[in-house]
């Protein structure tokens, strides 16, 4: 379980982030929605010990994240974010490899190659696990760095909008894979996501953010009214509901 | 909800399955590198040795010995220096880490005098000037590689504005300072391979191989930081930890370079631009041992040459910014600045 607890994020007199606290069960996807400047990516950033937080807390399965050594908590917890440039020329299986260093410090075993095949092999990498990561499109790319994580095994996994710069098919290809992850493996997802629709299709539980503050949080069903999403974008949302699905209209 | 698996990604992807060109391997690099730089300092030492050998050839070994512990400072805390701050442009003496030694050399100069500097002789100096330089660099750039998000161009823009300052600093202490003890100080800086202090030597070694301890217990961490800040994290890597150690690392392999031969801008430039192209493979071992043994080569190599062919033997600092400033301007152009 992920409980964060009157966590804040000031810059100079503006705050970003403004006393949230959330508690996010185990298993499923659980996605944060909001407008841009709503401080979604920043609570990300503090739950995942990117950034430092001026208040509250965030413990993972009982670690508080800003005192549980480093290693620990990459054992437990793996982060995405989405601008993944690498200054190195390294192969997929050379990067996916990394994602064993938590567990290995270093100095790989037997086991961990069967971590990596698996891994490369449930993201339909082994064909290309001896390229040059350079040499990948932009949705391969980002599955091969979905791939290190997933070797990471951890039991939580945080995505800092993982829809980003990937074309319709390949977003919904994410999203089966993220759902996937969650169905079969029982990880607990966490992604930040723009598109509503998206987060109503595939998530478990959705949280709402506006101007730093939690303002929402519930299942899709229960997000996905016009008064709340309202609430949240300051715009008239309608809501239609599609295959079982609850979509919202908001292009005209 | 909708809970589609998917039964596999599209073939599309798997297609053009190309191996990629591997190149000749980095173990083989070192090797054919090591026996070369080994045939140039064996050149160095053994060339015309006539006359007095017992005073000649010590001297041609402190020589040689300051090059190879100079290629070493300058290739190791260039390869560290990048690998930190994500970047294959900036150096340490892009920086202005040299010129931050230079100034301290100045402040000791002026604070207690020349005779006094060379009454204490040049292992104790060297100790002290090394210390300060641990101190003042942590304070002046730790703030600016252990936070994340800080451009390219802003660190670039620091390291400038810190270069200019430091020399300017340092140009007025000099204008300040008595004519007689300002010709000590120019002797230091303008020191070359030719009237380099065996003692100091020695001493200069002993602090590369306790920084080189350091860096060799950080190997693991150094290929994981490699791949930025936040990934690094995600691993598990005590970022700023690891930042404050390079940076330490990097003033003290800094300052033994700039003690032994002066300033200079582009040479780490270029051997570990040249050592990222030839090596294909991305564990820093490789890459430092490439990057050193380019160093020894371009040095011990470039010394001879000017001094058997060319018969003179100061210009190797010009040679070497000359082609570093180059190489400097090329990756610029290249766009390699993220």
């Amino acid at each position: 379980m992920i409980h964060v607890s009157g966590v804040s994020k000031r810059y100079g007199t503006q705050t970003v982030v403004d006393d949230v606290s959330c508690y996010i069960k185990d298993g499923g996807i659980t996605s944060i929605i909001g407008p841009n400047g709503a401080g979604k990516s920043t609570l990300l950033s503090m739950m995942s010990r990117l950034l430092d937080m001026d208040a509250g807390s965030v413990t993972i399965d009982g670690l508080d994240v800003n005192d549980t050594p480093g290693r620990e908590l990459a054992r437990k917890m793996a982060i995405l974010r989405q601008d993944n440039q690498l200054t190195v020329r390294l192969t997929v299986r050379d990067l996916v490899g990394f994602g064993r260093f938590p567990h290995h410090g270093g100095r790989p075993r037997i086991e961990d190659k069967a971590y990596i095949d698996q891994a490369l092999d449930y993201l339909d990498l082994s064909a290309m696990a001896d390229k040059f990561v350079d040499e990948l499109s932009g949705g391969q790319r980002q599955r091969a760095f979905i791939a290190m994580v997933l070797a990471q095994d951890t039991d939580y996994l945080l995505l800092d909008e993982p829809l980003n710069n990937l074309d319709m098919k390949h977003a919904v290809e994410m999203m089966r894979l993220l759902r996937r992850l969650t169905d079969e493996l029982g990880k607990t997802v966490v992604l930040v996501i723009h598109d509503i629709n998206f987060a109503s299709c595939y998530s478990d539980n959705i949280v709402a953010m506006r101007e730093g503050r939690l303002v929402h949080q519930g299942a899709p069903a229960q997000i996905m009214q016009p008064e709340v999403l309202r609430d949240v974008y300051e715009i008239d949302i309608r809501i239609e509901e599609i295959e079982g699905n609850r979509i919202g209209v908001y292009f005209a | 909800m909708n809970a589609v698996v998917s039964t596999g990604l599209p073939t599309a992807l798997t297609q053009h399955q190309r191996r990629p060109i591997k190149g000749i391997p980095p173990k083989t690099w070192i090797i054919a590198l090591a026996v070369l730089a080994a045939a140039l300092v064996a050149a160095f030492i053994l060339i015309d040795l006539r006359g007095n050998i017992g005073y000649i050839l010590p001297r041609r070994a402190i020589k040689v010995g300051s090059m190879i512990l100079v290629a070493y400072a300058v290739g190791v805390s260039t390869v560290l220096f990048q690998t930190v701050t994500s970047n294959r442009i900036l150096t340490p003496s892009i920086m202005g880490f040299d010129a931050l030694y230079m100034l301290i050399q100045t402040g000791l100069t002026f604070a207690i005098g020349g005779q006094a500097l060379l009454t204490m002789g040049a292992p104790a100096r060297f100790v002290i000037e090394v210390a300060l330089m641990v101190a003042f660099s942590f304070l002046l750039y730790r703030w600016l590689f252990t936070g994340g998000g800080k451009s390219l161009h802003l660190m670039l823009l620091v390291g400038i504005v810190f270069g200019t300052m430091f020399r300017g600093i340092s140009s007025l202490l000099q204008r300040l300072i008595d004519p007689s003890e300002f010709i000590i100080l120019q002797d230091l800086f303008f020191a070359s391979f030719n009237n380099v202090d065996g003692l100091l030597l020695l001493v200069s070694a002993l602090a590369v191989a306790a920084v080189s301890v350091l860096a060799w217990r950080m190997r693991h961490q150094l290929d994981v930081l490699s791949l930025g800040r936040e990934t690094a994290i995600n691993l598990g890597v005590d970022h700023k930890r690891s930042v404050i150690s390079v940076l330490i690392i990097c003033s003290v392999l800094v300052a033994v370079s700039t003690a032994l031969v002066g300033p200079i801008t582009f040479f780490g430039l270029l051997v570990a631009s040249l050592a990222y192209q030839l090596c294909s493979h991305f564990r820093h071992t490789s890459v430092l041992a490439i990057a050193v043994l380019l160093g020894i080569i371009a040095l011990v190599g470039g010394q001879l040459v000017l001094e058997q062919v060319f018969a003179f033997d100061t210009a190797l600092s010009i040679v070497i910014e000359f082609v570093g400033g180059i190489v400097f301007i090329a990756l610029l152009l290249k766009g390699k600045v993220k």
